[in-house]
């Protein structure tokens, strides 16, 4: 039992991990050598190399070139078009998110895990078909299309269609992260908010989303990233008309279609920028979260 | 019969958010996915057959499952490996890989897949390497099989992570001291546990890679019968206004990513169900 504890110190501990001798749980110093040179290995040739190559074939031309990108009408059309988008598709899904959340976790009905099924659908539906689905609805041959094409009104091939492509690709984002977090949080804290006559919407307010802020941000930040480099839905439903409809993605296809590589490079720079960004909030805000939680459970045990 | 339906409950606002939540899911997925079925229904059962089955959408089947199955395989054995290591040892950079196990979620897809092109495009930095050799990676489905490995790799890696940490420690000692070496443990004593999270990420990943579009369309080359993937071949098919034709094949994608997703369910209540039943 003895070296087993220690070898539990020692992994917890980074500085003296190498200087314990190998116990019986842990493998050959060749072996985890090699491991974590396949990791390392696998993880820069597969993630690292190619992030860098979207910087350095921005940069080919140099500075010059790639801020030119930048003074292209079409690319800042797109820029605000995407901008745009994920102003419309993000609070959308986050007030649904919201409102799916409270009564799925605070409330015990009939048919609840099929709701919670058939909002993780658009996670199965793959981007291409997700914009078809609405080519059906409000295309020239679908549904509504002719309806509302009489009354000059058009979705496909325009941005309401973008948006609404946008909104189904990242509608279970919010919702999914909410559920189970407050699922586990129970209703005790709001049940005494309201015998304590606090309103619907105060109880909301000052019991729940201090409770579920960091999650419903994670929610946020992984929508945000999804709707603005959403490619294959948006593609379908767009129609590719420069200065338009096309996001910043879509636009990135187009110069790169035409071998203006510094520039679909450079657009592309900025929404590699944007991953960056998002994966940096995104550890900062797991962080806080496993800070909450081992917060919740220290004062758990002092009680 | 209101009762029997919802356990009462003092909290307010059920009627309002529920009500929402079925109006949103209904206008913004359901309606919309029903659609599909409803238009392929319009074909007769001849023409979705001959569709379906035409050679060319035959060809784009073989080579989106085929190499979804091998880039799933190949993130299932590099991706167990990954999670093996930043769960398991401590060493400089851990966190910084950890973070950027997440990439391939938070670029664009089309991001991706110019920048994959361009690394293995023949002067590309790794395609002249490979060049030489008579290694062919961007415009065939070798470079298909890259694209859907790079999108895939979290799938595995973050659904074994949790399975990792879990993992009981006294069991691998009593292995060890019932006189297994270390090989014995991982295949007798690690592997059945963290199996059906494995095969969890891997069907996610294969899911994924089934559907996926923009970072395979620019390694790809899409030519007919050889690199033509079906995303692509609905697209086509929008294009020359054959709705019907699209609709045929994006049901079937469909279907079988239904198919993938029960079948992800299922492991998921069975790992549960087991693991219920150890403790």
């Amino acid at each position: 039992m003895g070296t087993a504890s220690l070898s539990h110190e020692a992994s917890a501990d980074g500085a003296t991990a190498f200087r314990v001798t190998r116990v019986v749980t842990d493998e050959r110093p060749w072996a985890r050598w090699l491991l974590i040179g396949v990791t390392v290995t696998f993880l820069s040739l597969f993630l690292v190399v190619p992030l860098a190559a979207v910087f350095a074939e921005a940069f080919r031309k140099g500075l010059g070139a790639y801020l030119a990108s930048f003074r292209d009408p079409n690319a800042l059309a797109a820029i605000r078009l995407t901008l745009l988008t994920a102003a419309i598709a993000v609070p959308a899904n986050l007030v649904f998110g919201v409102a799916a959340a409270w009564c799925i976790a605070k409330f015990e009905f009939r048919g609840k895990s099929l709701l919670i099924s058939l909002i993780d659908i658009p996670f199965a539906v793959s981007p291409v078909v997700s914009g078809l689905i609405y080519m059906l609805l409000f295309g020239m041959q679908g549904w509504f299309g002719p309806w509302l094409a009489e009354r000059g009104i058009q979705v496909i091939f325009a941005v309401p269609g973008i948006v609404l492509a946008t909104i189904f690709v990242t509608f279970p984002f919010v919702a999914r992260e909410l559920i189970p977090l407050m699922q586990e949080q129970g209703t005790e804290e709001e049940q005494a908010a309201v015998s304590l006559g606090a309103s619907g919407w105060q109880t909301f307010r000052r019991v729940t989303l201090p409770n579920i802020k960091w999650a419903l941000l994670y929610g946020v930040i992984l929508s945000n990233a999804r709707a603005m480099g959403e490619f294959g839905a948006v593609s379908v439903v767009s129609g590719h008309i420069r200065g338009k409809t096309n996001t910043m993605p879509l636009h990135v296809e187009i110069l790169y279609n035409e071998y203006n590589f510094v520039a679909a490079f450079a657009v592309a720079s900025l929404l590699a920028l944007l991953a960056l960004a998002t994966l940096v909030l995104k550890t900062l805000v797991e962080w806080q979260m496993q800070r909450q939680v081992t917060e919740a459970l220290e004062l758990r045990e002092e009680t | 019969m209101r009762f029997a339906l919802k356990r009462h409950s003092v909290l307010p606002g059920f009627g309002l958010t529920l009500g929402y939540t079925l109006l949103y899911l209904s206008l913004i997925v359901l309606l919309p996915l029903s659609a599909l079925f409803f238009k392929s229904a319009e074909l007769s059962m001849a023409e979705f057959w001959s569709t379906v089955t035409n050679p060319r959408v035959v060809a784009s089947y073989k080579l989106t499952f085929g190499a979804s199955l091998i880039a799933a395989t190949i993130n299932a054995v590099f991706g167990f490996a990954v999670a093996w290591t930043l769960v398991r040892y401590r060493f400089p950079g851990r966190r910084l890989l950890d973070a950027i196990v997440d990439l391939p979620f938070a670029l664009p897809t089309a991001v991706s897949g110019i920048a994959l092109t361009a690394i293995y495009s023949q002067h590309g930095w790794i395609g002249q390497y490979l060049e030489p050799w008579g290694v062919k990676v961007a415009f065939t489905p070798l470079g298909i099989t890259l694209a859907l490995t790079f999108i895939g790799l979290p799938f595995v890696v973050r659904t074994l992570q949790p399975a990792l940490q879990d993992l009981d420690r006294e069991t691998e000692e009593a292995a060890a001291i019932l006189g297994a070496n270390r090989f014995q443990t991982f295949t007798r004593v690690i592997i059945p546990v963290v199996l059906p999270a494995l095969l969890t990420g891997f069907a996610l990943a294969f899911a994924r890679a089934i559907g996926e579009y923009g970072s395979v369309v620019f390694i790809s080359g899409n030519m007919p019968m050889r690199t033509e993937i079906a995303s692509l071949l609905i697209i086509s098919k929008l294009e020359q206004h054959d709705t019907a034709g699209a609709t045929a094949i994006a049901l079937v994608m469909l279907l079988s990513s239904f198919v993938l997703l029960a079948a992800i369910n299922g492991l998921q209540w069975y790992a549960g169900r087991r693991h219920h039943g150890l403790s």
